[in-house]
Formats: structure tokens, sequence, C-alpha cells
């Protein structure tokens, strides 16, 4: 607190230094670049080195976040090593961002933390930040301008000192077959306010088994209106206040930025934090993410869409390259076959030699690579010094530092090859494999830890999963690793244990196949029709339209699920009670457990008790009903289906009156006041009116039959009929129904008078 | 020096991360940068202008190589390496004209074609042109490289007493005089507008309808002045997408008072026929005549031919570049980000590289620039006045030393 009156104070002071007080954009701004992701998602490579060192279209990715920092005017840039933390640190030393004139990068490092949060918190102790700051992670590649983000939250800052943070989304549509974003990250649900433009729900992992979200009610309340995106991608860009460390410092269990903050301060209301979002449109942002965003961002900047953070532009000391004729970027000194084919938007590195009648299309390749004859690479990211002999086959693939491919090997779609690895002649490596010259982690030691991603299935799986590839390895280890890898080959090839196969292509750096699109488009066919059956989820479960109206819609029907559930759950309750004999008292206790649980009123209980005893009621003269049906002929058939409830109706009434003598003590413990008992006359006109046509014509009588039994009282029954009073003539029926009972009731109180 | 080299670093980087835009603005501040880089830098006794040259040259490379998109850089290197050499064989001249006053140059008569443009020591300077340009039997005979020029004289100047005051003169007078030309330089550049300009009465005419695509400031004052003149003529603009400067050029004429028309580029053809002249701005005019400028130009040109209506080109003299093109199209293009022509996250659908062959099915190209062949163009309007595109070479032998139009080779080269 201390620190934070000393900031305020030095903040003001400032302030009357500068000439006008209301400028402090004159503050330099800063940027934490937190240079370690704090995922597994890039392993192996990540064994070996950081993942913000890894080349993204022959540039280290970190170099695309500080050309980017720097050029949306950010002055300091404090950048937080963890994992691999020597690594970042040589690099930026021996780069030139350590000496830019109006730019300065300093380096945190710190071995013992596992998150996100934990930096932050690290980073409040050291008390370096003094004004709002750019939070970013060093996967990032963006080109947007912050000009016009920083002036919105500066101003909201001014206005509302709550508002502590402004995320940058972009729009983005999400696949609907695979729910998943573009770069491979699940569908992000978010609700915002149209109007202020505040964040008000986000949730990315929406499950969409169930083909529903949940949205807090009071959000409804207290937001005239919401609209609620399925197609925004969060860039992870954040504009945040100085509170925000303070706010990591004080709940020490935030972990992850998103997860744990984002989600956290939307929840609490006492602090009263918000966020805000920024949109951008033209400009390019998105975080490398899993291996898929790595091939897709790779495509954009490819693309171009990061101008001028492309090849061909020198932004960080980067080989010059010259753009050809469809997007074929070639950086100098290489050396090609006449009879070699490069295809279009494609990267070559300098000084790499590509054989005769080679392929390349849609690649890149790194620096001093050696491309044999024959090779066929589509799709795929060859890092530097690679050698790849004669004949093989690479199909999206990512290929690091050093690997050596005998001649005739293949790589099918999805392969990852560590640093350095041999592959063995015409050896072929299974799809969507890892290979390292490392062996798998078999004890997840801290760092597996931090996987805090998916952990929402997984505790159960994961130990046998482990427990496997111990097994594996064990007998691995035993055997030479080399037939692993054909002859000469040298590496490992990791058993998949993180999601298991069956997820493996959802972040793969190969393309969905078509099998895996049509047996989910397949699927979700059939849920679309189990949707529509049910009619209590949503329409459609992919388009959530963004309308207030539509969205507040939504909300209902998610509540009337709920009673509806609530109602089932009863009625099953009070069948299983009917046919096993079990004591009111226990069915009372047990009804009373499933309202704590779904969170209803006594009212509640009472309408779905009654229900439940008006359907058994039905139950029985049904089945006979079925019976007298099929005796008769088919002439007969078609007119029963309009006689038969009156031809049924003495059983029927019988049935009722039987019924409600046996549980009346059951309904009664839910009649505690007035309201409850007209919530059961109520209830029963619903169900005349829609799910039980049969009781309509005795609606009166068995109104009598409550009377008689003390469920209901008299006062309940004419507050009834007196709010009926005003209501539509359809509405009236059967208040009409039984005008003779009700006139009757009048008479008697009246007489009582 | 270390404060140049920090001065050197910025515009390096501004110029790398494209953060200056325009030809005018990108050859004043280069022209700026070289002036500081001469006077910062130390000239040992002998062979003077060839230290100035090897400095100007080393930082000319790494200019050029930020951004070579961007010729204007080039271009003022050059500009520069010519004044240096000028400024010293002027000096030399005079040099042995003192000692020698038999070597006079032979011709003095075609010293008036750079009247104008006169540097400080103009008669001097004049008469050494001369016998710099059309080649005299001495340099031809001699066929020295220019940088070895002063230890030639040097050794031609005989005795050697009292010289080592008249050198360090000289040395002084020859960074002097240097800077005094740049600054000549800096200052044509940045009236380059105004002296284009006044020619304006002379090319527009009464009730005429001028044709001109995107925003130049040079195409805006030209206008201008001629509007000034009391000419009253009504102006097309195209809106030159995906960047749109037409609109602003648009709002500035209508601002000043101009008849101003603003349609779009697919238009042009639709009205060419109305059209009395066309004026544009370029981004480079190479030596070929050909015209480096904002994308669909080519079509305006291409019009332009077919309706036999005059393509004028308005390029101050910054813009002129030595280099032949070698497949401009592409090498002196620059591609754009895709985003100034559509809203990438209404596409992203297309884009989704995920599913299918992985390979993007939609590309969306946006080139700066486009090339228009001399053949299409019917007359250049520079600062020194009207020339045809098969003149230009002569204009470029005016401004630029034939050793300096492969400055980055024999950098490169050398280190």
């Amino acid at each position: 607190m201390g620190a934070q009156k000393k900031r305020a104070a030095a903040a003001a002071a400032a302030a009357r230094v500068s000439e006008d007080p209301d400028d402090l954009a004159r503050q330099p701004l800063q940027a934490i670049l937190l240079a370690d992701s704090f995922t597994t998602k890039f392993r192996p490579i990540t064994l070996e080195r950081p993942k913000v060192l890894l080349p993204l279209v022959n540039v280290p990715m970190i170099n695309y976040t500080l050309a980017w920092l720097e050029a949306a005017g950010v002055a300091e840039v404090f950048v937080f090593c963890c994992a691999h933390s020597k690594q970042v640190i040589d690099y930026l030393e021996n780069s030139e961002w350590f000496s830019q004139p109006n730019f300065t990068v300093k380096t945190i490092e710190s071995h013992n933390i596992i998150s996100a949060g934990d930096a932050l918190r690290l980073i409040y102790e050291q008390n370096v930040i003094h004004g709002d700051f750019v939070l970013i992670s060093g996967d990032t590649v963006s080109n947007m301008s912050l000009t016009q983000a920083l002036q919105e939250h500066k101003e909201r800052k001014k206005k509302d000192n709550n508002a502590v943070m402004t995320m940058i989304i972009k729009k983005s549509k999400p696949s609907p077959i695979t729910r998943q974003s573009r770069l491979g990250t699940d569908e992000l649900f978010m609700a915002i306010d149209p109007n202020t433009k505040q964040l008000l729900y986000y949730e990315d992992k929406a499950d969409h088994s169930k083909g529903t979200i949940c949205l807090d009610k009071m959000l409804l309340a207290e937001n005239p209106s919401i609209s609620l995106h399925n197609d925004k991608q969060d860039c992870y860009i954040d504009i945040c206040s100085p509170e925000v460390l303070s706010l990591f410092t004080d709940n020490f269990d935030y972990q992850h930025l998103r997860r744990h903050f984002v989600k956290g301060l939307l929840l609490d209301d006492i602090m009263g934090y918000k966020i805000f979002t920024h949109e951008i449109h033209s400009s390019y942002a998105a975080r490398i993410d899993n291996y898929r965003s790595y091939d897709i961002v790779s495509k954009d900047i490819i693309q171009r869409w990061t101008y001028p953070y492309v090849p061909d532009v020198k932004f960080c000391g980067n080989r010059a390259t010259k753009l050809e004729r469809r997007g074929m970027y070639r950086a100098l000194e290489i050396e090609q076959s006449r009879s070699a084919q490069v295809g279009s938007f494609t990267v070559i590195g300098y000084g790499t030699k590509i054989g005769s009648n080679s392929k390349i299309s849609d690649s890149v390749i790194g620096e001093g690579c050696t491309i044999g004859s024959n090779v066929l690479i589509e799709g795929s990211y060859i890092w530097d010094n690679v050698i790849i002999e004669d004949g093989c086959e690479l199909r999206h693939v990512i290929v690091c530092d050093g690997v050596i491919m005998k001649a005739g090997a293949v790589l099918k779609p999805g392969v990852v090859l560590s640093f350095k690895v041999v592959i063995g002649e015409r050896f072929v490596v299974p799809a969507y494999s890892k290979v390292s010259l490392l062996q798998q982690p078999t004890v997840h030691d801290s760092d597996e830890e931090l996987e805090y991603a998916d952990n929402s299935s997984g505790t159960v799986e994961f130990s046998c999963t482990a427990d496997q590839s111990n097994g594996e390895m064990t007998s691995e280890s035993s055997e030479a690793h080399k037939p692993k890898l054909g002859t000469g080959g040298v590496g490992y090839i990791w058993s998949i244990c993180e999601g298991g196969q069956e997820e493996e292509w959802r972040h793969s750096v190969a393309p969905i196949p078509e099998d895996k699109l049509t047996e989910l488009s397949e699927a979700m066919d059939d849920d679309q029709e189990l949707v529509t059956q049910d009619r209590t989820a949503l329409s459609t479960s992919g388009e959530l339209i963004s309308d207030s109206n539509a969205s507040e819609g939504d909300d209902n029907e998610d509540s009337k699920d709920d009673s509806v559930y609530f109602e089932k759950e009863v009625e099953a309750t009070f069948l299983r009670a009917v046919e096993e004999n079990v004591k009111v008292d226990h069915v009372i206790l047990e009804v009373n457990s499933l309202r704590l649980s779904y969170n209803m009123t006594s009212a509640d209980c009472a309408g779905a008790v009654f229900y439940s005893m008006m359907k058994l009621a039905i139950k029985t003269p049904h089945s006979s009903a079925i019976g007298l049906l099929t005796l008769y002929p088919s002439p007969f058939s078609m007119v029963a289906s309009n006689a038969y409830p009156i031809y049924l109706s003495g059983e029927l009434q019988q049935n009722t009156a039987n019924i409600i003598t046996t549980w009346q003590k059951l309904l009664k413990s839910y009649l505690l006041e007035i309201d409850e008992e007209i919530e059961i006359i109520l209830k029963f006109e619903e169900m005349c009116l829609e799910s039980a046509k049969e009781f309509s014509p005795l609606f009166a009588r068995i109104l009598h039959i409550l009377y008689d039994k003390d469920i209901l009282q008299e006062d309940a029954i004419l507050r009834w009929a007196d709010e009926k009073e005003g209501a539509d003539e359809s509405d009236k029926v059967f208040v009409r129904q039984s005008e003779k009972f009700i006139q009757w009731l009048r008479e008697a109180s009246e007489e009582e008078d | 020096m270390p404060d140049t080299q920090a001065l050197v670093n910025d515009f390096l980087n501004k110029l790398k991360k494209r953060k200056i835009e325009g030809s005018q603005a990108t050859a004043r501040q280069t022209a700026e940068l070289l002036r500081s880089v001469i006077s910062q830098q130390r000239v040992p006794y002998t062979n003077q202008a060839g230290a100035l040259i090897d400095a100007v040259k080393a930082i000319g490379e790494q200019l050029i190589a930020a951004n070579p998109v961007e010729l204007a850089v080039g271009n003022i290197v050059r500009r520069v390496l010519h004044i240096i050499r000028e400024e010293d064989l002027s000096l030399t001249t005079a040099a042995i004209g003192g000692l020698n006053l038999s070597a006079v140059s032979d011709d003095e008569n075609d010293d008036d074609r750079d009247g104008d443009s006169t540097l400080s020591a103009a008669a001097v300077a004049a008469a050494a042109r001369s016998t710099l340009r059309p080649p005299s039997l001495q340099t031809l005979l001699e066929d020295t490289p220019v940088s070895a020029a002063v230890p030639q004289t040097s050794s031609s100047g005989g005795d050697s007493e009292g010289k080592t005051a008249d050198k360090s003169s000289r040395s002084r007078k020859l960074k002097h005089d240097v800077i005094e030309a740049v600054n000549e330089l800096i200052q044509d550049i940045v009236t380059c507008h105004e002296q284009i300009a006044e020619q304006a009465v002379e090319h527009i005419h009464q009730n005429e309808v001028i044709l001109t695509l995107g925003s130049s400031r040079t195409v805006l004052e030209f206008l201008f002045a001629a509007k000034e003149k009391k000419r009253s003529f009504r102006v097309f603009v195209a809106e030159g997408a995906p960047r749109y400067q037409g609109h602003l050029l648009a709002k500035e004429l209508v601002a000043r008072g101009l008849q101003t028309t603003l349609i779009t580029d697919s238009a042009v053809f639709a009205m060419i026929s109305r059209v009395n002249m066309v004026i544009v701005g370029a981004h480079a005019v190479m030596a070929n005549g050909g015209v480096i400028a904002p994308v669909g130009m080519n079509l305006v040109a291409l019009a332009a031919q077919k309706h036999a209506v005059p393509f004028v080109v308005l390029a101050g003299s910054h813009k002129l570049c030595p280099l032949y093109p070698h497949n401009p199209e592409v090498l002196l293009n620059e591609l754009r980000s895709p985003s100034e022509l559509l809203d990438f996250g209404e596409f992203s659908d297309c884009m989704d590289f995920g599913s299918g062959s992985g390979s993007p099915l939609l590309h969306v190209v946006n080139p700066a620039f486009d090339y228009v062949p001399p053949k299409l163009v019917s007359l250049f309007i520079t600062d020194a006045g009207g020339h045809n595109p098969s003149y230009m070479y002569r204009l470029i032998a005016d401004y630029y030393s034939a050793d300096d139009l492969v400055v980055q080779r024999r950098a490169t080269a050398g280190n």
C-alpha cells in the first residue's frame, strides 16, 4: 500500500510538472512480455529451446512481439523469462533490441515460477510498473496501432476507476464443425455490452456436448442489452492499469490470465472491477498457442496480413529476402536446381540448397538447409541446417534445427521432429508422432503441473496413460532405440499422452483430415436432430444470435430447462414411491433434497408433485383405453379419439380421487400458503390445456375433490377466480366450467358471514 | 561520430519499418542525414574527396538496403556522391588553373544548361563540370576512378613547398562547399513543388478537364497554381483504391475552390473521352522514362493512350532514378497488407487452413505500385522543366555521376 501511495504521489508530481495535468499520455508506456507460455503444448521442442525463440517464418517469435511493441510506442519492456531463461537472455543480449534508442528492454529472470499469475506477482514485488502497461506474451504477432485502444482505456479509467483492463479482440469465425477457431483454440463465447464494450462473460471451455451455455441471470437484470459472440478471437493483448498487478497479489490463487483472472474479475461483484474490450478490424493480432496456430499464423505472415512484419521487410535484423511472383520469398545465396519446382507461398532461407526434381509448396525452409533431389515438401516448416536426402516426403510437418532425414524417409502429416533427430533410411514416421532426442519425461515434473489447461476430465485417464508410457519407456530403453526410427535413426518417438490420440488432430500442423470432418459433421447432424426433438435446448447450437432479445430468450429457456428437469425428477421419484410403496415421509425428504439441488421454491415443488400425481392418474385409464381401442373396429377408433375422454371420464375421476386421497399428505406438506395452492390450480389448468387434455372436462369435478380433501382452501379458489376475471376469453374456459362450484363457494362464505 | 551513428541507426530503423511515407520526406531526411554525416566526417590531408565518398557510400549502402523499394534514398545518396565529386573536381581545376593558367577548360558554352542549379563556386564548378561531362581527352586517356582524382592532382602539383597550408584550407573548403551544395539540394527538394507548380499555366488551359488518380502533393500544388493564375478548369479525381487518397485530394481541391468530380478507378475509361489532359504524380521515374506510380496508374495511362489524351507526369528531381528497371512490377513493388482490401474477420472462414488441403484458397494481393512504360508517358514535368521520356537519360547524366550508379555493388564487393 505504501508503495502504491508513493507511486500515486510520484504520478501526481509528474502530472504537475507536465504542463497540462490531463495529458498522461506523455508518461512512457510500459509493457510486460511473458517469455514463457507456461504450457507444454510445444513439447518436445520446448524441452530444448524456449517457445519464444522458435522461428516463425525464419524469425524467432519474440522478435515479432518486440518489433510490434516498439512500433506501437512502448518505451520500456520487461521480458519475463522462466523456462530456458538463459537462452532467452543470451539471445536478447546479442540482438539489436538492447541497443534501440527509444526502446529499453529489461529482463526479469526467475526459475520457480509456474504460471503467469506468479510471474505478475513477482513483477509487482519488483515495483517497476508505474502506469498503464501492455500485457502480452512473447508469442504474439500483431500490427495493430495501440493509440486508439490506449486512449479509450485512459478515458474509461478517468471516468471509472474500476475499469482496470482493456482486452483486444478480433473477429474470427470459428468452424461450425470442429468448434474451434482457425487458430486451433476452442470456441470462445463472450458476452459484451454493445454500448460500453464491457466484457460480461468469458467462456472458452464451453461444453459442446450439451449444446448450451449458462449465463448468470443477474447479467440480464443489470444490463439492458448484451451481445453474445462466438466469432471473436481473443488476441491476448491486454492494456492493464497498475491495479491489475496488485489484484494478482491479493488473489494468490490466480494463475491463468484468462481462466482465473478474467473469470475471477467477472464473477467478483464486491470489488466491482470491470474489463472492457477493444475490437480491431483492419489490423492483425494472433497468439501462437499450439501447432495449428503456428501453421496458421505462419501462413498469415506469408500472405502479408502482418505487414510490415513480413519476411521481406527487415524489421528485426533478419536476412534480406526478396518477394517474387506468387508469394515466393527467397533469401540470397540459394542454390536451386533448374528442375526443382518451388511453388507459391514458400519461404526459402539464406544459403539453402535444393536438388533436382524436388517439389516444395506452401512451406517455410530455414537457413543452410540441404534438400536432395526428388524430395516432396508440402505445407511443412523446416528450420535451420536440416539435411533431407533424396526421395524423402514431408507433408505438413515441423522439422527442427539439425535434423537429418536419410534417403527415402517419409513423414506423415502432423509429425514433429525435434532438434537433431536422425530418421533412418526409408523409415515411415506415423502421423502425429513427436520425435525427440530426449526421452519423454515419465515422471511429470513441476513443469507438467502447469498444465492446468485441460484438467477437466483428465486426472484419472492421465495417470493410466502415464503408466502405460512408463511401461513402454522401460521396454524401449532396454531395446536399442535404433530400430524405432529405422537404420541409423537417432531419437525417441514419444507416446501421446496428453489428451490422447483422439484430440491430436485438433492442434496439429496438419489440416484436419477429411474423415474426421465428415465424422464430426455427422455427429453434429445427430445432435441437431436431438435438439429439435428436445426443443428445450438452443434452437441451433452453433449460431448464438447476438441480439439482446435473443440472448434473453436463451436465458429464459435456460431456466425453463431447469424446471423441466426438476419436474421430471420429481415425477420419477413419485412413481418409484408408488411402485415400491415408500413411506410418504421419505418421499417428502427426497423431494426436498431435489428442491434444494435445483434451487426451486416450495410452490414449484407443489406444482411438480401435483403434476406427477395427475400423470399417474391418467396412466391407469390410458392403458385400458388402448385396450378398448384395439377391441373396436377401426371406424370407431376415429370417433373414439374424440370420445374416449368422456367415455372414460368416470374412471379417470375415480382414479384421481384415489390418488389424491393416498398422497394428500405429500401434497399438503408443500402447501404452506395460499400462493402455493393457487400455483396448483394454475398448474392444473396448464395441464388440462397442454399435456393432459383428458382432464379438461373433469376440471370442475377434480377441483371439487381437491376442495373436499382440504388440499385447496376456498380462499385460494376464489382468489384464482378473481385473478382470472380480467383474462382473455380463452383463458376463462375453466373458470366457466367451475362457475357453479365457485358460485357455491361464494355463497357459502357469505352465509358464514 | 557516435551521434551520427545514432542518427543513422534511427533513420535506418524508420526506413526498415516503413515509418516514413512519401518520397519527398524520405529524400529530404536522407539528404539531411548525409549532410550531418559529411560534417562529422574527419577528412585526411590527402584524398579528402575519397574519404567523404567512402563515408557516404558506406552509409548509403545501408540506407538503400533498408528499404530497396524506396528509390529516393538511393537517388539522394548518388546525388550527394555526385556533388562531392564535382566540388572536388572544381577545386582541383581551380588549383590547376592557379598553378597552370594554360590549362583552361576547352569549352565553356554548355554551362548555361546548369546555370540555375549553380553551386557556390559557380564559374569554377561549371568549368570543372564541362571538363568532366563530355568526356575530354584527358579523362579518357587517364581513365582514373574518380576517388583517385586527388592523388593524381597532387602528383601533378609538382612543387611541394607551401602546399600544406594550401591543402588544409582546401580540405576545409571542400567540406564547406559540399555541405553548401547539399544544403542547396535540400532546398531544391523542399521547393520542388513550387518550382513544378510555376509551370502550371503553360500546361493547363482555360476550360480544360484534368484527370488525376490518387493523391499527390505535387499535383495538388500544380493544379492550385493554375487556379491562382485565374485559369478556370475542372478536375476529375479517380479515388485510388485501396487507399482512397483521391478522396483526400478531392477534399483539398474543393477547399481551394476548384470544380472537382470524384470517380471510381474503374470509371476512368468511361470518363477519359471528356478529359483534355491527365496529370499524375509518381513514386519514381526510371532512367528509361518508365514510371513507378501508385497502383492503377497503368490503367489510366492505357486509357489515355487509347483516346490520345496527353499523359503528364509530375516528378521532383529527387524522384529521378538512374537505374534501368528490371522486372519492375515485382522487384520495385511493395506488397502491402491485404487488410486494406478486406476485413479479416469477415473472411476468416475463407482462410481456415485447418481443413481441406491446408493451402489457402483465397489469396489477397495488394501491390502498392504500378509500372507505366515510357511509351505511355507524353511528358515529364520536373523542377527543371518539361521533358520527353526519351530525354530522361540526359537529365540523369546531369544529376548523377556514372561511377555511382553501381554504388551498392561496389560497396558490397569492398566489404
